[in-house]
């Protein structure tokens, strides 16, 4: 499923609202969530799952064309984590 | 802070101009159709956010970390997320104070 799917499936399910309604509902929630985790924050769905930010400490890396040795900075990235309803119904019937 | 559905449902109130009670649905909805799509096997893909994943795991040796006992951890169906360049590079470049783990 793309984004412009889940767009429709969203205004099928609300027949009141414009199509364009289900769009900018759909770009505020990802433009929020991604502004909560560029802020450090968590963003925590029950029954879906959880975000966080996991830390990657600074290491040697290497060009690897060149073979140069490169300082790599320390990063965040981001990590999700599945919450209990969405891992037991996306696994194979137990 | 975190984020959870009441701060994405007052969002959509007060910048779409939902009602309050569309606004808590389409929330809830948006999250049933995401998980809808990974019940049916079918990957999501949001373009700018990242990509929910459906991967299937064989069965592999495990054991109790209380007793040592060996226990075969069962084969599985997990969902991975991985984030857009756009999210990462959000994420990477933004200062922050704290954060927070798991």
């Amino acid at each position: 499923m793309t984004k412009s799917e889940l767009i429709a499936r969203l205004a099928a399910r609300f027949p009141q609202l414009v199509v364009k309604d289900a769009d900018y509902a759909v770009k505020m929630i990802l433009d929020a969530m991604t502004d909560a985790l560029a802020r450090g924050d968590r963003i925590e769905i029950r029954g879906f799952g959880s975000f966080a930010l996991n830390y990657r400490p600074p290491r040697l890396g290497r060009n690897p064309k060149s073979g140069d040795k490169v300082q790599v900075p320390e990063k965040y990235v981001p990590h999700f984590k599945a919450g209990k309803e969405l891992r037991e119904r996306v696994d194979y019937p137990q | 802070m975190t984020l959870t559905k009441a701060e994405l449902a007052d969002l959509l109130f007060e910048k779409v101009g939902l009602n309050k009670r569309e606004a808590k649905d389409m929330v809830e909805a948006f999250f049933d159709e995401v998980r809808l799509s990974l019940e049916g096997g079918d990957g999501v893909k949001l373009s700018g956010f990242g990509n929910f994943q459906l991967r299937d795991k064989p069965q592999r040796p495990g054991r109790n970390p209380k007793t040592g006992e060996e226990i075969p951890i069962t084969a599985r169906r997990v969902v991975t997320f991985h984030s857009s360049q756009k999210l990462k590079t959000a994420v990477e470049t933004t200062p922050r104070g704290s954060v927070q783990q798991f």
